[in-house]
């Protein structure tokens, strides 16, 4: 407990023996904005306990351009505009050298017109909707096209499922993410009454007659599956009525793009076996470095914690950024970011993430199938894939890309070959 | 010299000395933020405080028009942050399109062909409203081109609210707890009503980057802070002058007394549902106006910001700051507002009591939440009753 | 037809290699095992997917090496694991952290490995469904009944033509009646779908006629499946459906678009397009004469296009009478999949002796479901009915006693872990621990705040923040399974259509024993009639020697307690979170504000009144749960402006204004 609140204490120093100084600013200060309370700390806790496991190994591997690194840890509180001001407090008033930071797209986007006024630099760690990119943003989660689209290809080809109920929370993520996905669907020849789409409020309980109707699509001669954006808390009530209905996974396959090891904790998954995750990473995965990592999470925070996606993304932004500031020899947000377009770090899943100009990753795309320990069996991964900022399943991102290195631009039209804008779209 | 005109403010001005003390109070305060600030000063004040400062201002402004409508004329709404939003709500927009409309003006001059104004439209909603998976500007928006039309709004939007609800509810003699909880239902449906995708005002994401001012690209930061800072003051200047006008006469006498005993009013012969949805109306558009000047120096405004629960915030700092004095309603806003950022954002050092740490950030909320069961069990006169005491002992 | 050997000898070689494996070194691999046939498929089987399964099983089944069928069971089932190094395949089983691998052929152990020097070979459900139909001739008469079970839902699952044969000729030896039953239906079903000879085929529709399962109505709706169909004239010897009249049935430009898609008119030149050609022609800074800085309006870039067209430079645009003339000039028409026209009109004639029963049982299910929400607002409401509706007090951490009861729950399941004796214990200790925080609130703070509602209001405001943070700090901001017994879990079914989660039953009978119960205390009992004295007329009451603190007390106590108890029911239907009270706090007020303060029938009412008018509006537009909540708040509140006094309104005395 007291190391616990120990780390959970705002500002956590961690300092090392003397280190020679260079022209760099000792020490080199990181900034982390998770929300620490309200309704988002039961993700985000878990990713600043990530960074502060980071720096703690790169501080006993000697540090940074022979700095120690600090950490500076604000709470804003699962209340987004709050996200601008401690951003702005973190970049002006702790003059932090890089941000690890938000887990909604709302908090990123009350924070991005400050990180762009200012010029500083965030890691942005989770799963989100695309149709973005900033100068000073990396995005270290999956685009669309590296869970979404990869998942529904999964139910095409390999489940020969046929008609879709496309199930989420009312916000933006989902919202965008289904609008692709429809896209996406019917370019593939559903038909529009062949997918059935849902929104729900957040933590919503009352699932019966949604899982009803799910369950009468089947009337339909064929073979259905569930796409789930559902987020946090909701997805307990969800697993109970769908076990409670008894929907198999052979039945019914549902694939969720918010579950991983975090949420399955609060509920019991015997019923929910064989039902499916799709993200870039599960703990399950089976190889040296992975095993390293969760070793050494579980010794940081505890026995019974689990990893999960998210904290992936922080571990290979964090190592990326740190290699790229020994490689540019400075924390300055302009080199590190040149520094940065092409870095390559080993994937925990295996493989190799590299950071493209377009400030996203390439990332494999793993397929999990839940088990009755709350773990996932992979079953499926692919080769990795570039992640791309603007969708090609939207007619008005199609034409658009971002190529910070050689366009300059992160919202480029290729038609009219020309920068829509510099800042980014908030 | 003193003509009937001015005559009676003299006299208002002189019956109250504290709204004086109150401003110069104000001024002062506004002066030495100024001196200290970084756009225009020693810079020993840096720009995120001076917004924090601003937004508080505003924070203050609310909380003196919830302190009419409850201290004085003892309705209990839980329903004035929604006012204050909807003016965030309809600065915002116009905030957000005029940027746009810079934005997309500027890349669509690049083409060969000049666009045409329905190329301009489509290309600005699909910019707003692209992230929620929408190319079509709603309905919502048809006055957002224009400041004018937008400013309009602030105070016609949730001054029309106020006065359609507070005229059902007030016409069928819904009082005390039952209004409250009808406000709080108000406050939900909209909540509910602005999170779905569906309304045009993007959902849960809500209006974003609102600190950068359309036109004023040029101004850095610390000088627009200022400038909102001083607005803040402004308006929390002259809603207070107002306020403090308002409830020092006549009028004042009978809103205080439909509060101490409505029926023995309107026995009187007194048309008590119109004196309160006046007060009703009146705070609200004073709510939104607070609301316009704070959401852009925050920079976003969601639905979150509307919950039910933040206009029940809204009743604690004026219960904590004391009821039916002005004076005190800024007191708690300010105190509890700049004590909850100060506690949350890692101000106050963690207290080992050798067994356990107490953390601030976990345990500030439940300090709070006793702070205010022991004032309203002991110190019902809140933090202004402590000053009263200490002026009038002497 | 395939060769598939019978089970019995499938068993007899597996057998006889056994034996024979004792005698033969086990590395070297027979010609006549199955091994060999395996690495002929080394990739399809390490990585199995859908779209190569089937060649796998057919290579398999036409070599008929022993073994076949034990090996497809257990690749099924992810037993089967693949050595990178020399591709072969082996069985496993574990020992501890490692694993033993097992010879497929010979069935001895080989080698002892570490998990990551063999990979585990998981097929995906798609994969094993194949398999699974590959595997049902074998299986349909397996000794096992739990076997047989699983060939037939392989075969609800997947059918085809080929399962009919041994389908009819296993139901004769079929000696479970369950199983029997059910292998009739799936040879209607498949008979239905796919027999040859229509005699046969016409006769399984018919009796399927009104049946309202899903299978039935799926197998329906696969043979009146229709494609959309554009042409000049209606094609012969298709089997239309219908043709589809242009603005009745379909409107133009739908018709238009269809035409476009099947390549028979030329598509809309859109704003977009006639921009995008208008730039390709810009000749010294003007286009068709047009100068570029005028071209900002829709009538000006018209009149550069029409220049253009005049010098010839583009191709005309369509007119605007074109679109009219190419839809009239051809016909639009729906054309069913299946041929055969008799089997389509019996399917359709069978569908609609469906549709009358179906809408009757969807509005029954919607009745249930309604009915279950009712209850839950009930039990989330009841507790303040008492302390709100009898009382008076406005107790803002009534949502908190509903978390309170919920952890009490997730707490004794920590410890017992059996789910049946956990429950049984969870609901009385629920109970009392929220009955003592009622309690203790009560004599702390709300006694000395009855002359004050309003600030009653504010004070349980602060207890509600302090409690949701409190249980932050302790539980964490994760949430916390609260498990329901097994007894519990699963549905109770009607049929394809009606059919709620016994937990939904189980709170609705929770939801009716509590309205028993309090009706009886209230009406029937001493302390009732002192609680009724008591809000009444304190002073009165306690002239008569009533002591109104002891009952205040109590009755607080009781109205919190029954939070507790529906905190744990809340908890195992739902997620069990520090916000979880808070949810439903402002719904439980409007439930009893609506249903009429004072009297529990009102927030029976109340309840009711809610549920419902969710359910209606949900279905209304399913798509939007979030609409359907606004628009029952807004309903709520035009509700109490017009009726304030709620659904059952006190009258006289007892109303007490």
């Amino acid at each position: 407990m007291t190391k616990r609140t120990f780390m959970a204490s705002l500002v956590a120093t961690t300092v090392l023996a003397t280190a020679p100084a260079l022209a760099q600013d000792c020490p080199v200060k990181v900034g982390v904005l998770h929300s620490l309370s309200g309704t988002m700390a039961i993700s985000e806790t878990t990713l600043k306990d990530t960074v502060l496991m980071l720096v703690e190994q790169q501080n006993a591997k000697g540090g940074l351009l022979g700095c120690p690194i600090e950490a500076v840890v604000v709470d804003p509180a699962s209340d987004w505009p709050l996200f601008a001001e401690k951003a702005r407090e973190l970049l002006t008033v702790n003059e932090v050298d890089v941000i690890f930071g938000s887990w909604t797209s709302v908090s990123r986007k009350s924070a991005l017109p400050v990180l762009e006024e200012l010029n500083g630099l965030m890691f942005y760690p989770v799963q989100y909707e695309g149709e973005e990119s900033s100068r000073n943003v990396f995005y270290t989660g999956a685009a669309p096209n590296q869970q979404a689209i990869p998942a529904v290809d999964y139910f095409l080809e390999e489940l020969g499922v046929e008609s879709f109920a496309l199930l989420g929370t009312d916000y933006v993520y989902p919202r965008t993410t289904n609008n692709i996905l429809d896209a996406y669907l019917k370019s593939k020849g559903v038909a529009a009454e062949d997918i059935f789409v849902n929104y729900t409020p957040f933590g919503h309980s009352d699932w019966a007659t949604i899982v009803a109707d799910v369950v009468a699509l089947g009337a339909g001669g064929k073979k259905v599956g569930v796409i789930s954006t559902i987020n946090g808390d909701a997805n307990i009530g969800f697993y109970k009525e769908l076990a409670a209905a008894g929907v198999s996974a052979d039945d019914i396959p549902v694939v969720a793009f918010s579950v991983g090891e975090e949420e399955l904790s609060g509920l019991d998954t015997t019923e929910l076996v064989g039902h499916l995750a799709a993200w870039n990473y599960f703990q399950s995965a089976d190889t040296e470095i992975n095993a390293a990592f969760v070793k050494a999470w579980k010794a940081y925070a505890g026995e019974n914690r689990v990893t999960n996606d998210p904290m992936e993304a922080h571990y290979i932004g964090f190592n990326m950024w740190v290699n790229a500031v020994t490689q540019a020899g400075t924390t300055d947000v302009d080199a590190v970011r040149e520094a940065m377009w092409g870095q390559k770090f080993p994937n925990l899943t295996g493989g190799t993430a590299v950071m493209l100009p377009n400030h996203h990753l390439t990332k494999p795309v793993l397929i999990g199938e839940i088990r009755a320990d709350g773990q996932f069996d992979i079953i499926s991964q692919t080769e990795e894939v570039p992640g791309d900022a603007w969708t090609d399943y939207l007619p008005e991102s199609a034409p658009l890309t971002s190529d910070w290195k050689d366009l300059g631009c992160g919202m480029y039209n290729t038609e009219t070959k020309t920068c829509v804008q510099m800042t980014s779209n908030y | 010299m003193s003509t009937p005109e001015i005559a009676p403010r003299r006299r208002f001005l002189a019956e109250n000395p504290s709204v004086l003390w109150f401003l110069g109070c104000l001024a002062l305060f506004t002066l030495g933020v100024t001196v200290l600030s970084e756009g225009f000063g020693l810079a020993l004040i840096s720009t995120s405080m001076v917004k924090i400062l601003g937004m508080t201002l505003c924070l203050c402004l609310i909380a003196v028009a919830m302190d009419v409508v409850w201290g004085y004329c003892g309705i209990l709404s839980l329903g004035h942050f929604a006012f204050f939003g909807l003016g965030g709500y309809a600065i915002g927009m116009w905030l957000m399109y005029a940027r746009t409309q810079g934005i997309v003006v500027e890349s669509l001059s690049a083409t060969p062909i000049p666009p045409t104004d329905i190329e301009i439209e489509k290309a600005i909603a699909s910019q707003i409203f692209g992230v929620v998976g929408s190319n079509e500007l709603p309905w919502l928006w048809g006055f957002a081109h224009s400041l004018t039309l937008q400013l309009m709004m602030v105070v016609l939007v949730p001054g029309l609210l106020a006065l359609v609800f507070g005229w059902l509810a007030f016409r069928s003699r819904v009082t005390g707890v039952y209004l409250s909880i009808l406000t709080q239902a108000m406050t939900l449906a909209l909540s509910l009503y602005l999170f779905q995708n569906d309304t045009g005002l993007r959902g849960n994401n809500g209006l974003s980057g609102l600190q950068n001012i359309p036109g004023l690209d040029h101004v850095p930061q610390s000088a627009l802070s200022l400038w909102f800072f001083w607005a803040s003051a402004l308006a929390l200047g002259l809603g207070y002058l107002v306020f403090a006008w308002l409830v020092s006469g006549k009028f004042g006498s009978v809103i205080r007394a439909i509060r101490d005993n409505e029926a023995r009013v309107r026995f009187l012969g007194y048309d008590v549902e119109s004196y309160k949805l006046m007060i009703f109306t009146l705070t609200a558009v004073v709510s939104a106006i607070a609301g316009a000047l704070y959401y852009p120096q925050a920079g976003i405004i969601n639905p979150a910001e509307i919950a039910p629960i933040a206009s029940i915030y809204l009743a604690v700092w004026v219960a904590i700051g004391g009821r039916g004095r002005l004076y005190g309603a800024v007191i708690g806003a300010a105190v509890v507002s700049l004590a909850s950022s100060w506690f949350t954002g890692g101000g106050a050092p963690n207290i080992n009591l050798g067994f356990y740490t107490i953390n601030w950030t976990d345990w500030w909320l439940v300090l709070l939440g006793l702070g205010f069961v022991a004032v309203t069990l002991f110190f019902p006169r809140g933090i202004g009753g402590l000053f009263d005491m200490i002026v009038r002992k002497p | 037809m395939r060769s598939i050997p019978s089970l019995a000898r499938l068993a007899a070689t597996v057998l006889a290699l056994g034996i024979l494996s004792v005698l033969r070194p086990v590395v070297a691999l027979a010609q006549d095992g199955l091994q060999p046939i395996l690495q002929e498929y080394q990739a399809e089987i390490a990585k199995p997917s859908r779209s190569t399964v089937e060649k796998v099983l057919s290579g398999l089944m036409a070599a008929d090496r022993p073994g076949t069928a034990e090996f497809l069971l257990r690749w099924q089932d992810r037993g089967v694991y693949a050595r990178p190094t020399d591709g072969l395949f082996f069985y496993a089983e574990e020992i501890g952290d490692a694993l033993r691998l097992i010879d497929i052929d010979s069935g001895a152990a080989v080698a002892e490995v570490s998990s990551r020097e063999v990979s585990q070979i998981r097929p995906n459900s798609g994969v094993r469904a194949v398999i699974a139909a590959a595997l049902v001739p074998f299986e349909l008469n397996a000794p096992d009944p739990a076997r047989r079970e699983a060939a037939l839902d392989a075969i609800a699952r997947s059918g085809d033509a080929s399962q009919i044969d041994p389908l009819s000729q296993s139901i004769e030896t079929e000696t479970d009646p369950a199983l029997k039953q059910r292998k009739e239906r799936l040879l209607t079903l498949l008979t239905a779908q796919f027999a040859s000879a229509l005699p046969y085929r016409l006769a399984a529709i018919e009796g399927l006629a009104g049946d309202t399962s899903i299978e039935a109505r799926s197998v329906l709706n696969q043979l009146t499946a229709r494609v959309p169909g554009v042409g000049t004239a209606l094609p012969t010897g298709a089997n239309i459906a219908n043709v589809l009249e242009v603005g009745t049935d379909i409107s133009e430009v739908e018709a238009y678009d269809r035409l476009v898609s099947a390549n028979l008119a030329p598509p809309r030149q859109s704003a977009t397009d006639r921009r995008d050609v208008l730039a390709q022609h810009i000749v010294d800074g003007a286009v068709g004469g047009v100068p570029l800085h005028l071209l900002n309006t829709d009538a000006a870039r018209a009149r550069a296009y029409e220049a253009l067209e005049a010098a010839g430079t583009v191709p005309p645009r369509a007119a605007e009478d074109e679109v009219a003339r190419a839809v009239a000039a051809h016909v639009f028409y729906e054309v069913y999949t299946e041929p055969n026209p008799e089997v389509t009109a019996a399917a359709e004639d069978a569908l609609s002796a469906t549709s009358h029963t179906l809408g009757l049982y969807q509005t029954l299910d919607l009745v249930l479901d309604g009915l279950s929400l009712a209850s839950i607002f009930f039990l989330a409401a009841i507790g303040l009915a008492i302390t709100f509706g009898v009382m008076g007090v406005i107790n803002m951490a009534h949502g908190e006693f509903i978390m309170m009861g919920a952890y009490t729950g997730y707490v004794v399941q920590l410890f017992v872990p059996d789910y049946t004796v956990s429950l049984i214990i969870a609901l009385p200790l629920a109970f009392v621990v929220t009955f003592g925080a009622g309690v203790a609130m009560e004599r702390l703070v709300i006694r000395h705040l009855y002359t004050r509602p309003l600030e009653t209001l504010l004070a349980t405001f602060g207890i509600s923040i302090a409690l949701q943070q409190l249980a932050k700090n302790i539980f964490g901001t994760q949430a916390r399974p609260l498990t329901a017994p097994d007894w519990l879990s699963g549905a109770l079914t009607l049929n394809d259509i009606v059919s709620i989660s016994n937990i939904r039953v189980a709170i609705f009978v929770l939801a009716l024993i509590f309205l028993a119960l309090l009706l009886f205390i209230l009406k029937r009992t001493r302390l009732g009639l002192e609680v009724r004295a008591v809000t009444q007329n304190p002073g009165m009451a306690a002239s008569m020697g009533i002591d109104p603190d002891r009952i205040n007390m109590l009755t607080f106590g009781l109205g919190s307690g029954i939070a507790g108890i529906a905190g744990v029911a809340i908890g195992l239907y739902a997620q069990v979170t520090s916000e979880m009270g808070a949810n439903y706090i402002v719904q439980s007020f409007m439930t009893v504000v609506v249903g009429g303060v004072g009297n529990v029938w009102g927030t029976l009412a109340g309840a009711s009144l809610i549920g419902f008018l969710q359910k209606g509006i949900e279905w209304f537009n399913p798509s939007n749960t979030l609409a359907a909540q606004t628009y029952m708040i807004l309903f709520i509140i035009l509700f109490i402006q017009f009726r304030p006094k709620g659904i059952v309104a006190l009258k006289g005395r007892a109303a007490g204004d």
